[in-house]
């Protein structure tokens, strides 16, 4: 027992350096495809050529003659098997039935029609090619406006109009507010699809234990306890006899926050074979078969009055959902309209989804999952707007703001955001960037006949998703706590790291709490035998949901650490500080360890306490969080060329309380960087035959190094009173913010050439067909 | 089939193996030398980047035989025992990873640039970083961490401006 206190220092709000880095940078991290078994076997995928044919039938002789071939399963080994499943509803949906494998017909390019198992992967592949499919093509359709025309080929036959369903959202009155309105503007907006391409492709191992009747499926994924219970539904064997393990993951984006065909098959081949196996993606399976995102077709209507007072929104929201649907796939464009008020006051919204099949892969979440989508139509026709009021960019969105005495405020879509100060970020932003100074410039350049734009959008973010009644699946998360006998502790999170840091910051969380060392703290998750269920890591919601869950559980142990601590030093009034229990009369203290051995050696135990130091916590969140912010683009266009060049890139961020400033950073920088790929560079093209036209890296520009701008960022913290912690989210903000201010920058650029709008992405081919007066 | 024998992180090592094996897979497969990723297999993104006498190399295009007789490095064989080679470091330091799937071979990447150019101007660092592809960290940190492993203070520093 000592007397002397150490001098505790916060560890959050600091740039700790991360503990998942000396595992990463050294190699011996383990992903999916480091993962060997003794007798393990290798699958290879045969997928369709075709984005929409009858299948007469599959020829499997050849490849299961080639030597190596341990087996070959077509439609019909897993017709009773299923359905990948979707986890949206929305009323009249119309769901597709998924098989794993393709039964008579397949619908788009990538549909896996079998499965070949081999002693190596050399062998599996060489067989799939043997496999034999007799296709009798039929039309295919890629478009989703095209899709809807009457007479447009059905991608699934019994659903020839190819609507997978129509939602509508009101609010107050949009046909009057256009009515009341001085001015109304129109613009077709649209969000492009894009390819998510996580570095590490998806991959399976399974392995089946036949005398426990127990499955492992090791999977890149985001959402392990969810594809636990998907799986065994789809498999039809236990939940509690599946483990499934996502061990390092190498990034998702949203792309591995789904439940695959290839978790069940391979599930399934390791149960028919006895064998563990592996099946890992090529990167071409990536781009044919892993979800896509975006693929919005927005039509917008934006009344106002001469002012700039925005009265209210209109929005046909045309979806390409592709063929099937993943797990969100529907519910992604409704985020979207959630989000449709932006960070303005206006009250009358009307909108309408049409959800359209297309011979695609399926889109489903991608980085931002809706809310890009949204801020990117938001942010364009508020541009357009101010340009045709003549009105400052800045100005009309000051104008619009919801006030900050207005929190918490409900919005005409239904949500309560939970705090802001909207004009905070965009000050910050303006300040950053010299504002007016910069409008001199920009009058300068143009004078001398060069086209400078300065592009501004803000953004809302629906983050922390969410209350459960919002999810399909459960939206709260779950942290244990453990102090071990020797006082080190153990953190068990629901939620699935890959990439976000969380090992770094739930420690920075416990290591406060609890005051012990951040080298004392293991944090583990990903793994269902070890972790309690949980749901996982989306939708900016890991640090808001489970590191409050952990919080929670935290505090719970504390009051138990005080009563053995109350025990130990003989006190009625005892303190937990600094990692010790200090009796505030005597000033004795005890250490953690001290009172961890105690309470497990259990010699002696307070009244009414058990042994041990355990808590877990299921938090249940009461809202969700609504993080916000500004970006601010400038941009020079190149009249020769149609090249772009970034001058500035200024991001202003408000995510509530910040844990680690060098990882919101990092969040941020990697979020503008998939937004400036939307912007700039990406788009998946399917020609009208479906063949994935960018189906290959070389096709598909996704950022590199040369084609980044130095990125300015900022904060405002505006704490959220959602969670203890005032956390909001900030995996998505960099996304949501980025292509708007983009677009806006170049579109200012060009508008003394009577440019008013441009779609993404912004080529130079696109953009020197403008400069020469043609049609983009 | 043919026996090729290399130095592998300063061993001497042989392999019967088809010589035009991607040398990524032999590493991966034979070598259990795991810290090697497979990207993409077709050069693009560089995730599978190893030193070959020094030179950064994408060995998912590189067959096994091209390597024989020379000098190979993974991530691996980078850091000294503990300790971790500074560039290494460098990355940690600046918090240029977050799902690390694209960290070795950046890594490696920077190594050999730094070998070549031991003073580079952030230009030529963002030029020799290029190929490497990285969907996290949208590259600021990965090239200031480059700047710091050169003995140089990153000139890309977070809150420069705003904070």
């Amino acid at each position: 027992m000592g007397t002397t206190l150490t001098e505790t220092k916060t560890l959050v709000g600091q740039s700790v350096r991360r503990k998942e880095d000396p595992r990463l940078i050294t190699g011996t991290a383990t992903y999916v495809d480091d993962i060997q078994q003794p007798g393990m076997n290798y699958a290879a995928v045969v997928r369709s050529p075709h984005a929409a044919a009858r299948i007469k039938g599959v020829d499997t002789k050849a490849a299961r003659e080639l030597p190596g071939v341990v087996a070959v399963f077509t439609g019909s080994d897993v017709a009773e098997l299923g359905p990948v499943p979707c986890g949206a509803s929305l009323p009249g949906l119309r769901v597709p039935y998924h098989h794993l494998l393709a039964q008579d017909r397949v619908y788009f390019v990538g549909h896996p029609v079998a499965v070949v198992v081999a002693h190596d992967r050399y062998i599996a592949r060489d067989a799939a090619e043997r496999v034999e499919v007799d296709y009798e093509t039929v039309a295919a359709v890629t478009d989703s406006e095209k899709a809807l025309a009457p007479g447009a080929p059905a991608v699934h036959p019994q659903w020839p109009d190819n609507l997978a369903f129509t939602f509508e959202q009101n609010g107050g009155d949009f046909a009057q507010a256009a009515r009341d309105a001085d001015v109304v503007v129109r613009q077709r907006i649209t969000s492009q699809r894009l390819i998510p391409m996580a570095l590490e492709p998806r991959g399976v191992v399974a392995e089946w234990r036949s005398g426990d009747k127990a499955l492992t499926i090791y999977s890149s994924s985001q959402i392990p306890h969810l594809m636990r219970t998907l799986v065994a539904q789809i498999l039809g064997i236990a939940e509690n006899r599946l483990r499934v393990v996502a061990p390092e993951v190498g990034g998702g984006f949203g792309s591995k926050l789904n439940v695959y065909a290839e978790e069940a098959l391979m599930g399934f081949v390791a149960m028919k074979t006895g064998k563990p196996v592996k099946w890992i993606e090529s990167r071409r399976e990536n781009f044919l078969a892993t979800t896509h995102g975006r693929g919005h077709v927005d039509y917008l209507e934006i009344a106002a009055k001469k002012d700039g007072t925005i009265l209210g929104l209109s929005l046909k929201l045309i979806q390409d959902l592709g063929a099937y649907h993943q797990l969100l796939t529907p519910a992604v464009p409704t985020l979207s309209v959630l989000m449709m008020p932006g960070l303005y006051r206006f009250r009358n919204i009307h909108a309408t989804i049409l959800g359209v099949f297309t011979n695609c892969v399926p889109t489903d979440a991608y980085r931002g999952a809706g809310r890009p989508e949204a801020t990117h139509a938001i942010e364009r026709i508020v541009d357009c707007l101010a340009a045709e009021l003549k009105m400052d960019p800045a100005e009309i969105r000051f104008k619009n703001f919801v006030h900050n005495d207005e929190f918490p405020y409900l919005t005409a879509t239904g949500l309560s955001y939970d705090s802001g100060n909207y004009a905070a970020p965009l000050e910050k932003a303006l300040d950053l960037v010299s504002y007016s100074e910069l409008r001199n410039q920009q009058a300068e350049a143009r004078a001398a006949g060069r086209l400078m734009g300065i592009g501004i959008a803000t953004y809302g973010e629906i983050c922390a998703i969410g209350p459960s009644p919002a999810t399909p699946a459960g939206g709260w998360e779950s942290a244990t706590v453990k102090i071990e006998p020797s006082g080190k502790v153990t953190v068990m999170s629901g939620v699935k790291v890959h990439g976000q840091g969380e090992e770094t910051t739930f420690s920075q969380i416990v290591a406060d709490e609890l005051g012990v060392d951040m080298d004392d703290i293991v944090v583990l998750h990903g793994d269902t035998t070890l972790v309690q269920y949980g749901i996982g890591t989306f939708g900016s919601r890991a640090t808001a949901i489970g590191g409050t869950a952990l919080y929670f559980a935290v505090q719970d142990l504390k009051a138990k650490i005080k009563k053995f601590g109350a025990m130990m030093l003989n006190s009625d009034d005892v303190s937990f500080v600094g990692g010790r229990c200090v009796c505030n009369r005597s000033g004795k203290s005890v250490s953690l360890a001290e009172v961890a051995g105690a309470s497990h050696r259990a010699l002696a135990l307070p009244p009414g306490t058990d042994p041990g130091l355990v808590a877990t916590k299921f938090w249940e969140p009461p809202n969700f969080t609504f993080p916000f912010g500004a970006h601010i683009v400038v941009t020079e266009v190149d009249r020769e060329t149609g090249g772009i060049k970034i001058n500035r890139y200024v991001a202003v961020d408000d995510c509530g309380r910040i844990i680690n400033p060098m990882i919101v950073a990092g969040q941020i920088h990697g979020g503008v960087a998939q937004g400036l790929g939307q912007a700039l560079f990406e788009q998946a093209v399917y020609d009208e035959s479906g063949q994935l036209v960018t189906g290959e890296l070389t096709d598909y520009a996704v950022p590199k190094a040369t084609m980044m701008p130095w990125i300015e960022t900022g904060h405002t913290v505006t704490p959220s009173p959602v969670n203890p912690l005032g956390v909001k989210g900030v995996g998505e903000a960099g996304t949501i913010g980025c292509s708007p201010a983009v677009v806006n920058s170049v579109v200012d650029a060009l508008s003394p050439l009577g440019v008013r709008h441009i779609d993404m992405p912004l080529t130079p081919e696109k953009i020197w067909t403008l400069i020469q007066g043609g049609a983009a | 089939m043919a026996t090729l024998r290399f130095t592998v992180n300063g061993k001497a090592r042989s392999v019967d193996t088809p010589g035009d094996r991607p040398l990524l897979d032999v590493l991966r497969e034979d070598f259990k030398l795991t810290g090697v990723k497979y990207g993409c297999g077709e050069g693009q993104c560089r995730a599978c980047t190893v030193l070959i006498n020094g030179r950064a190399a994408p060995s998912c295009i590189t067959p096994v035989r091209a390597a024989g007789g020379k000098s190979i490095t993974t991530i691996e064989g980078l850091s000294n025992g503990e300790a971790l080679h500074p560039v290494q470091q460098a990355f940690a330091d600046e918090g240029a990873l977050q799902c690390g799937y694209c960290t070795p071979g950046m890594i490696l990447t920077a190594t050999a640039l730094l070998e070549r150019t031991p003073h580079p101007t952030p230009e030529q660092i963002v030029e020799g970083m290029n190929g490497n592809l990285c969907r996290c960290c949208g590259y600021p940190r990965i090239i200031a961490a480059v700047q710091r492993a050169a003995g140089h203070r990153p000139a890309l520093r977070e809150g420069t401006n705003g904070e």
